[in-house]
């Protein structure tokens, strides 16, 4: 891609051959050394950019890129997704009355049903995700809210929380475990699934809780505090966050080993995310090993049980299906980027190919007279 | 601040060793041992041989009989020789009964004047008076030499000792790119102002909506919701300049700093700077000003010692009106007198008594010493010769050698005069208690005793000595310049030597005119009571002196005439044509007379045959009737029209004298008129007057300044500073009268010469020999220019486009404060990821290299006024952080529209987020760097894909462990996680290719024009074209006495 010429200057040393001798004498001289780092003749390769030596680069740039791009959004527009907003807003909604009637004392949960077809079936796995918009769980005071040698299982910090989360650090004269605004403000909806076959029964689609949160949280950051397999004398001597229902330890009645700080739900809500709109996994759909579809197309029933409220600040809720490939979830930006860039070089590599052969037989003939 | 810091250090210890060192001190007729900063005035202090002296003190006793002491001063002007300085007269051999008070004046800075008085109290007696010269002060920071002890009592310490005084701290130089960085910084400073504003303002707008402020899953602290709403805005006014802050590149002053401190040092190391002669390369003493080098528009140099090499050769003298020329001198002299009519009186002699008499005048009427190692046979071991002398062993061909003569002396001229008289067979022998020994030719010893010496000085531009031979004469000898000694003597003898001496002047050699008396016995007494009145006068004393000097030297019979040579620097011409082809202009400023000034200016070729002379100088001013003012008026005007109006308009930078655009205009001015035009103060048109010889002179290729007072060489200098533009100046001079003139000027360069160390240790960067100025300003002023210059635009930009990303972010975090970035990361980037890059960039980068930048002079054009450091590279720069920092930000903006980019479904986080951007923040930047860099050595090798892979190996370190004392593990794993995701690393990719491409594209347009295309030819053209330099060794130059250092009519 670049004209190169390597330009190893010898070390030369006739300029000074006749003062090197004559100050080889009695004084030691204090005549520089003569290596080529001081002498700033260190050999040195000078690439020259030319049109020449980048054309070739631009299109290759432009040969590898289109096809990725393509390749990109091929794969981006195979995945499946279908999302459905159940916040409530609308006196249509079925989930309006339980948006409308929230209350945080209230002891009966709220539970609404939201029908909704699947046009086309998910074939591989499907990942179901919960989104919320105008939640900005990147806000500074937020983001910092939270305690890792706490969640870490760190006894002291246990007992002693980070003053970073204030003012969610204790209730009741005991220390919040887990403490902080992150923790306090943990995702508590509950999703269901249910298929509604073709002959009205609706059959729950199981849901996976296990690997939704990254491995390393989960067996490496996330720590309950050791010492007792019982986690209720574990978190002995702390208090439950004031929005939970539950203490942390009781957080996945099912199943035992997912309590604590090490529920995947909730290591999932404590990464906090990147923009105000956003959405977190919450559970998996795993293929079935026949060869039915993991969700074929048809009836669905969402049950949610509405514990958290968004509209007091103008937020939404949605539940997402979607299927993944190897580039992640749907995302269109990358394979339009890719082959947008890559017909730019393209293109820029045609446009060069013309002004490099022009200015070559300029060059050529301003060089004839001389 | 490292450099600085390890300045600070040396200079400490060196005040340490300065500050605390043992002196003797006598007290109550005890040696007492004291830290020498605590001496007080009136303690008398012992000094040994090869100390140097605490603080100013009079001497009153010395180990030597003659009550005479030697010294050094070699640390104070540099002057190497060996200066006598003399006890109180008539005073005490036993110090512990002197009662004795001393009166001196203010301490003041001049190292050579000292007025004083000693009354000394003898029981019951009258107090006896005695004066106090600076013969009797020993000065601080001289060494005693030659003499095994000393008494003096101290009269100035601590800050008011001589060498304090005249310590004054150099005014602080800012180079041009500094002042640009500074203009950028404001810039900048606005920026992050306006930013923190927007924020600020946007946060308060964004809260007021409902429920946006404190809802529910993010309440305030109860802190938070009692502060004063005023005050929450200032403080969050406060946390966004925090977060903004890297905006303003605080490391780059660092860089800066190291850049110039370690290149400097390439400056040092340069062999081509080392001189073989004095074993001595370039010197440093500034750092700050290397990038100066390459600004360069005005040269003013000092013709003696710069131009020429201040290396006297006697040549030739004249005796009488016969010329008589040294027959044994090198065959290259002996061309010059071929075409001289006189020369055929070569065979012709004088009288052999007036050729006698012209010798001892030679032989006599100077303050040359013998150098003491071969009459005392002290140091005999060390037969190293003064360097002062290099030239003594042709000396000794002549006349048989008893011995190696050393002579030292603080002007070259004495030399090369006592050594000229020594081929004719006069040997001065030395100086011993008063009495100068001289060989003559009949190998005898004459003795006279010196009984007065009339010192030089540059209004009078000549000295005198008054012997008493053996027989009883009192005779006066007098040298000096011809103007000063030609009005003093009988008139009919002038004209037979003034031919020669115009003759000689003419071929470029520096004349004196020795002239003799003999004085009666009154005329004696009454000059020796003169003269001991004045030197006992407190005050005015010089006056007094000058007056007696005046008296004394009158009615003097003329004897004859000495020629001297001083040849050209080596390569002087081709340095100078280098210079002007370099687009800047060199202004010879001199205290030597004009017509040797100007055959100087015409053998460097900075006048060509060509070239109209414009002329301002007495001689013309005196032509008409008319007062000098009229004339000088009307002058100015001619020459303003002819040079200024008249010619062509200038292309900026691109005529020159050689392209032939027009005609050529050399100006020449001298002292007095500049003066006037300067100094005209009363008149409104004064001003008027200094407008119109500035502009003529910038006009002209080139300007000769001669008879200039040191102050008016650094008023011309100033003059040049302030004016429009304010162009780079740089003044280069040897001697302790151009010390003025480097301070002044942007870039004071010190030539190693022989005129003591003055110049040298004032300037900013000193060097064996002019001919170095070449390289110094093409090669490595040119190259750190370039250098500081990209390095100030890229840490700009690459602070820009590490701060947008995190600007716009907060146009997503509800304006929070929300960090992009992870702490380390913010602080490591400046640090470590991209910093070394740059570092050696800057240091090792050659866009251009050396050889070609040596052989085209003219390239030094294209970075003159500032080139890179213009705002419109400026802007270049910042649209281009701009456009990656929108580039960063918004390309992974998008990508995270849907969060879910591993294959497993997992989600990734705003750290994730941050970590993508800074990590294509860091490989675009030093990616653009390697862009940039036409150099690669090994070490840019290293840093570059070293920094990389630093940054890479600190990130899976950083996140790859639980780090005890971290509140937040913000980084655990985000890193590797976001490797493990394709739509990640294809983000990086294409968001790295997508910022470099405009770079690519543009140098891809600009090179076939760039100067690499262009370089090959004109290396091969200027190689075939190379005008083979005339010899510079030609001898063109003249100079009288007077010269170094003083101007005066």
């Amino acid at each position: 891609m670049m004209a190169s010429s390597y330009n190893a200057k010898e070390e030369d040393g006739h300029h000074s051959g006749a003062s090197s001798h004559g100050a080889a004498g009695a004084v030691k001289s204090k005549k520089p050394d003569n290596t080529a780092f001081k002498q700033q003749r260190l050999p040195a390769w000078q690439p020259i950019l030319t049109a020449g030596t980048v054309l070739p680069a631009f299109f290759v740039i432009g040969l590898i890129f289109i096809p990725i791009g393509i390749g990109l959004f091929v794969s981006s527009n195979n995945i499946k997704e279908f999302q459905i907003d159940y916040t409530g807003v609308d006196i249509s909604s079925p989930c309006y009355s339980c948006a409308k009637n929230f209350s945080w004392n209230s002891t009966t949960p709220c539970v609404c049903y939201v029908p909704f077809t699947l046009n086309q079936s998910f074939e591989s796995n499907v990942f179901m995700y919960y989104g919320l918009s105008n939640f900005y769980q990147n806000h500074r005071r937020y983001v910092k809210s939270r305690d890792d040698s706490q969640l870490n299982g760190d006894r002291s910090a246990l007992t002693n929380p980070s003053k970073e989360c204030e003012p969610y650090r204790t209730s009741d004269g005991l220390p919040i475990a887990p403490c902080g605004a992150i923790a306090n403000s943990l995702f508590n909806d509950t999703l269901e699934l249910y298929h509604i076959d073709s002959n009205g029964t609706s059959n729950p689609i199981p849901l996976a809780k296990k690997g939704i949160a990254w491995w390393t949280d989960k067996h490496v950051k996330f720590r309950n505090p050791g010492g007792n397999n019982n986690l209720s004398v574990a978190f002995h001597g702390t208090n439950k966050p004031v929005n939970w229902r539950n203490p942390v330890y009781e957080l996945d009645p099912s199943d035992p080993e997912n309590n604590g700080f090490i529920n995947e739900d909730f290591i999932v809500w404590m990464r906090t995310a990147a923009l105000p709109t956003f959405r977190k996994l919450y559970r998996i759909i795993q293929k079935k090993p026949n060869t039915t579809p993991t969700l074929p197309s048809g009836k669905y029933l969402l049950t949610i049980t509405y514990n958290y409220p968004v509209l007091s600040f103008d937020g939404r809720k949605r539940m997402i299906l979607s299927t993944i490939s190897w580039m992640g979830g749907k995302n269109p930006f990358l394979g339009i980027a890719y082959i947008t860039v890559g017909s730019i070089c393209f293109f820029l590599g045609v446009v060069l190919l013309i002004i490099h052969h022009k200015y070559d037989t300029r060059n050529n003939s301003a060089d004839i007279p001389n | 601040m490292l450099p600085q810091g390890y300045e600070d250090w040396l200079r400490h210890k060196a005040d340490n060793e300065v500050n605390k060192y043992q002196v003797k001190v006598l007290e109550d007729g005890r040696r007492i041992q004291k830290e020498s900063e605590k001496i007080k005035v009136g303690d008398v202090v012992e000094v040994e041989e090869d100390e140097t002296f605490p603080c100013d003190l009079i001497l009153l006793q010395s180990s030597r009989d003659d009550d005479t002491c030697f010294v050094t001063t070699a640390s104070l002007d540099g002057e190497s020789n060996h200066k006598t300085h003399y006890t109180v007269p008539d005073i005490e051999k036993d110090l512990e009964s002197l009662n004795a008070t001393i009166e001196c004046e203010q301490p003041q800075p001049d190292l050579y004047k000292f007025v004083g008085r000693m009354h000394i109290d003898k029981n019951d007696q009258e107090p006896a008076v005695r004066s106090l010269g600076p013969e009797n002060l020993l000065l601080k920071g001289a060494t005693l030499k030659n003499t095994q002890k000393i008494y003096g009592v101290a009269v100035y310490t601590g800050m008011e000792t001589k060498m304090a005084l005249n310590y004054q701290g150099k005014s602080q130089k800012r180079s041009a790119v500094e002042k640009s960085i500074n203009a950028f910084l404001l810039v900048y400073l606005c920026i992050l102002v306006s930013k923190a504003l927007v924020c600020t303002t946007l946060k308060y707008v964004w809260q007021s909506k409902d429920g946006q402020d404190e809802p529910w899953y993010n309440e305030k602290t109860q802190r938070e919701k009692d502060t004063n709403l005023y005050l929450k805005m200032f403080t969050d006014f406060l946390s966004f300049m925090v977060l903004f802050n890297f905006i303003i590149p605080v490391s780059m002053y660092v860089t800066v700093e190291m850049q110039k401190f370690l290149g400097s040092f390439f400056i040092t190391w340069d062999k081509d700077f080392f001189d073989p002669e004095i074993q001595e390369g370039a010197l440093v003493n500034t750092s700050d000003l290397n990038e100066e080098l390459g600004q360069v528009e005005y040269v003013f140099t000092d013709k003696t010692g710069t131009l020429t090499q201040n290396n006297m050769e006697f040549i030739e003298c004249c005796i009488d009106g016969f010329q008589y020329k040294y027959r044994d001198a090198s065959s290259e002299l002996d061309g010059f007198c071929v075409t001289d009519g006189p020369v055929s009186k070569l065979q012709q002699k004088a009288g052999r008594e007036k050729e006698e008499l012209f010798l001892r005048a030679l032989c006599l009427c100077h303050t040359v010493q013998v150098k003491e190692s071969t009459d005392q046979g002290q140091s005999q071991q060390d037969g190293l010769i003064d360097q002062v002398d290099g030239l003594e062993v042709d000396a000794g061909l002549f006349h048989p050698p008893q011995e190696q003569r050393g002579f030292i002396a603080s002007s070259p001229d004495e030399v090369a005069l006592v050594k000229g008289a020594m081929r004719y067979g006069f040997t001065f022998l030395g100086l011993e208690s008063k009495t100068m020994k001289i060989l003559n030719r009949n190998n005898d010893v004459e003795m006279y005793e010196l009984l007065h010496v009339l010192n030089f000085d540059p209004v009078r531009r000549r000295m005198s000595v008054i012997v008493r031979s053996k027989s009883g004469d009192t005779l006066l000898f007098c040298k000096g310049a011809d103007s000063s000694i030609f009005p003093r003597v009988r008139q009919e003898e002038v004209e037979r030597i003034r031919m020669h001496v115009e003759r000689n002047a003419t071929e470029g050699y520096r004349t004196l005119c020795v002239a003799y008396k003999i004085l009666s016995a009154e005329e004696y007494a009454q000059a020796d009571a003169g003269l001991r009145d004045a030197r006992l006068a407190l005050q005015d004393r010089e006056e007094k002196l000058m007056t007696v000097y005046n008296q004394v030297e009158t009615g003097m019979s003329l004897i004859g005439a000495t020629a001297v040579e001083d040849r050209l620097q080596e390569e002087a011409a081709e340095t100078m044509e280098a210079l002007q082809g370099a687009g800047i202009k060199v202004w010879v400023l001199t205290g030597d007379k004009m017509e040797t000034a100007k055959s100087t200016c015409y053998a460097c070729r900075l006048f060509q045959r060509n070239t109209e002379l414009l002329e301002l100088t007495v001689r013309t001013l005196e032509d008409g009737e008319r007062s000098r003012e009229v004339r000088l008026h009307e002058l100015l005007l001619e020459y303003h029209k002819k040079a200024v109006q008249d010619a062509p308009p200038v292309k900026a930078g691109v005529n020159r004298s050689w392209s032939s655009a027009g005609q050529d205009y050399g100006f020449i001015i001298d002292g007095a008129t500049l003066s006037m035009v300067l100094n005209n103060s009363p008149e409104s048109n004064s001003s008027r007057y200094k407008n119109l010889f500035l502009q003529i002179c910038q006009n002209c290729t080139s300007v000769l300044c001669c008879r200039m007072a040191p102050l008016q060489k650094a008023q011309i200098v100033k003059m040049v500073k302030n004016s429009k533009g304010s162009p780079i100046t740089l003044s280069i001079g040897d001697g302790a009268n151009d010390v003025s003139m480097i301070l002044e000027a942007h870039v004071g360069i010190g030539i190693k010469g022989k005129e003591g160390r003055q110049a040298v240790r004032n300037s900013d960067y000193a060097v064996p020999k002019l001919k170095h100025l070449k390289k110094l300003l093409l090669a490595h002023g040119h190259l750190y220019y370039v250098r500081i210059a990209h390095l100030v635009q890229y840490f700009f930009y690459k602070n820009l486009c590490f701060i947008l990303p995190q600007f716009l972010y907060q146009f997503f975090c509800g304006y929070s404060q929300q960090p992009l970035y992870d702490a380390a990361y913010l602080t490591m980037y400046n640090i470590c990821f991209t910093s070394m890059p740059i570092l050696a960039y800057s240091l090792l980068e050659q866009h251009i290299c050396i050889e070609v930048l040596l052989d085209n002079a003219t390239l030094y054009r294209e970075i003159a006024k500032n080139a890179v450091l213009r705002w419109g590279t400026f802007l270049y720069w910042t649209v281009l952080g701009v456009f990656h920092g929108l580039l960063f930000f918004f390309g992974v903006r998008f990508l995270f529209s849907n969060p879910a980019l591993q294959d497993n479904g997992q989600v990734f986080g705003n750290w994730s987020y941050g970590t993508i951007v800074f990590t294509v923040l860091v490989f675009t930047v030093t990616l653009k760097l390697a862009l940039d860099t036409r150099h690669w050595t090994w070490i840019n090798h290293f840093v570059i894909w070293g920094s990389l892979a630093f940054y890479v190996f600190f990130s899976f370190f950083w996140g790859g462990i639980i780090w005890p004392f971290l509140r937040q593990q913000r980084l655990y794993f985000v890193f590797a996680n976001m490797l493990s995701s394709v739509s990640a690393w294809l983000v990086i990719i294409l968001l790295i290719l997508l910022s470099l491409l405009p770079e690519i594209l543009l140098v891809v347009f600009r090179k076939p024009r760039g100067p690499h295309a262009r370089q090959k030819k004109m290396v091969q053209s200027s190689v075939g074209g190379h005008q083979s330099p005339r010899s510079s060794a030609r001898p063109l130059l003249m100079r009288t006495f007077s010269d170094e250092s003083n101007t005066v009519i």
